[in-house]
C-alpha cells in the first residue's frame, strides 16, 4: 500500500467543522441542559476529537495494525474511567448503618 | 570474517546503490520502514494517553465529588481565552497537517513556511497561557501557596474580542485606574455557592455557622487539577515547538524529500494529540456550569 495523501480540500473542510464544534460546544455550556450539559460536551469533544484522529492524523487511511493500536488505547482509557466510576457512582446508593 | 561472510559483501553493496539511501537495514522497503514509524509513534501516544487519562480519571472523581466547587472554580476562568485559544490551537493543526501535505508532495519551502506558522500560533496559544496563569497567580488561585477563596478582585479577564486582542500584544486596559487588589476588600462573588466559602486560611472572616470549611478546599483541588493539566499540557506544547524548529531547519537544509518525510509525520502525530488533549481540557476545565 503506497502512502495516501489526503487532499488539502478535506484539511480545510475539517478545520471548519472543528471551528464549528468549538463554537457548539461554548453555545451549549451556556444553556441550562441539567445533568446533560456534560453529556453534550463530552459528545462535541468527542467528535472533534474522532475528526482530529481520522483525517489529521491520517488514521482512515492507516493501515489496519494501526487502526487497531488507536481502538486500544482509548478502549483502555474508557475501562479505566468507566470502571472506577462504577465504584464511584454507586457509593451513593448504599445507607450507611453505624 | 570467514571467507564466506567476505564474499556476500560485494552483493550487499549491489543491493545498497538500488535502495533509497534513508533506507535503514533492518527495514525490506521505505514502505516498511514509515509504517513502523508510524505504528511505533502511536504506541508512544498511548503512553501519553495513559499519562493524561490519569488526570482525566482524577477530574472525573472529584467533580462528581465536588461538583459545586468546581463549578465555582470554573466560573472564574476567563472564557474568552479558552475559546481563542482553542481556535489557535486548533488553527495550529490546520497548519501542521499542511506541512505533512507539503513533505508529502515534496516542496520544500512550503513545509518550512508552514512549520513555520504552526511555530507562530503555537506560541499565541503559550503567551495566552502565560497571561491566563499571570491572572491566576494575582488572584491568589494557584493552589500551593497562599491559596484564597473567595477570590480577590482583580482587573480582570477580557470581556470582548476587542480587549483580547489588546491584551495579547501585552496592554492590560483596566491596569492603571484599579490598582492592585487588596485582598478582602473586594470579592468576586461568581455564583450563588461563593457565598458560602470562607478565606481559606484566613479564619473568623466569615460567621462560622455559615462557613463550609471544605469548599474552599475543594474548589483548590479544581486548581490543583487546572494547573497540573493545562501545564502538562503546555510542557508538551512546548516540546512540540523545539521539534518544530529542527524539523524547520532540517527542512530548509533539504533533509526530507517526497520519499522521506517520516520525522515530520510523527511528529505531526505528537501535535494533533496534544491538540486533542486540549479538545477536551477546554469543555472540563473551563464551561462547568456556565449557564449558572
Amino acid at each position: 500500500m503506497s502512502e495516501h495523501i489526503v487532499e488539502k480540500s478535506i484539511y480545510y473542510k475539517i478545520f471548519g467543522a472543528l471551528l464549528v464544534g468549538t463554537a457548539l460546544t461554548v453555545g451549549a455550556a451556556f444553556v441550562n441542559l441539567h445533568n446533560f450539559n456534560i453529556v453534550a460536551a463530552l459528545v462535541i469533544a468527542g467528535i472533534k476529537a474522532s475528526l482530529v484522529i481520522l483525517f489529521f492524523m491520517h488514521v482512515k487511511y492507516s493501515t489496519r495494525l494501526t487502526k487497531l493500536f488507536v481502538a486500544v488505547g482509548f478502549i483502555w482509557l474508557f475501562i479505566m474511567i468507566g470502571i472506577t466510576m462504577t465504584d464511584y457512582l454507586s457509593r451513593a446508593w448504599l445507607t450507611y448503618q453505624p | 570474517m570467514t571467507p564466506a561472510e567476505t564474499e556476500t559483501i560485494p552483493e550487499r553493496v549491489e543491493i545498497h546503490a538500488h535502495h533509497h539511501p534513508r533506507l535503514v537495514h533492518h527495514f525490506e522497503s521505505m514502505e516498511q520502514q514509515r509504517e513502523a514509524g508510524t505504528l511505533g509513534m502511536w504506541w508512544f501516544l498511548l503512553t501519553e494517553i495513559m499519562f493524561f487519562g490519569g488526570m482525566f480519571l482524577a477530574y472525573t472523581i472529584y467533580r462528581h465529588m465536588y461538583f459545586d466547587a468546581f463549578a465555582d472554580g470554573s466560573n472564574v476562568l476567563s472564557i474568552w481565552w479558552g475559546t481563542f485559544n482553542t481556535g489557535i490551537l486548533i488553527a495550529s493543526s490546520l497548519t501542521m497537517a499542511l506541512a505533512v501535505y507539503h513533505a508529502q508532495m515534496g516542496g520544500r519551502k512550503r513545509v518550512v513556511l508552514f512549520l513555520l506558522l504552526t511555530i507562530l500560533l503555537g506560541s499565541i496559544f503559550l503567551r495566552v497561557k502565560y497571561i491566563e496563569y499571570s491572572d491566576k497567580f494575582e488572584e491568589h488561585v494557584f493552589p500551593a501557596g497562599d491559596f484564597r477563596w473567595p477570590m480577590a478582585e482583580k482587573p480582570g479577564p477580557p470581556h470582548n474580542v476587542g480587549q483580547l486582542l489588546v491584551m495579547l500584544v501585552g496592554f492590560h486596559p483596566d491596569e492603571e485606574p484599579q490598582g492592585p487588589a487588596e485582598h478582602g476588600t473586594s470579592i468576586k462573588v461568581t455564583t450563588k455557592y461563593a457565598e458560602r466559602g470562607p478565606y481559606y486560611g484566613v479564619a473568623g472572616q466569615i460567621p462560622e455557622e455559615v462557613a463550609d470549611p471544605g469548599f474552599a478546599g475543594h474548589v483548590r483541588m479544581y486548581f490543583w487539577l487546572y494547573f497540573a493539566m493545562t501545564g502538562f499540557h503546555a510542557l508538551h506544547m512546548i516540546i512540540g515547538i523545539g521539534l518544530l524548529f529542527v524539523l524547520a531547519w532540517q527542512s530548509w537544509k533539504g533533509k526530507f524529500s517526497r520519499e522521506y518525510h517520516s520525522y515530520i509525520e510523527l511528529t505531526g502525530l505528537y501535535w494533533h494529540f496534544v491538540d486533542i488533549v486540549w479538545i477536551f481540557l477546554f469543555p472540563l476545565l473551563y464551561l462547568v456550569d456556565r449557564h449558572l
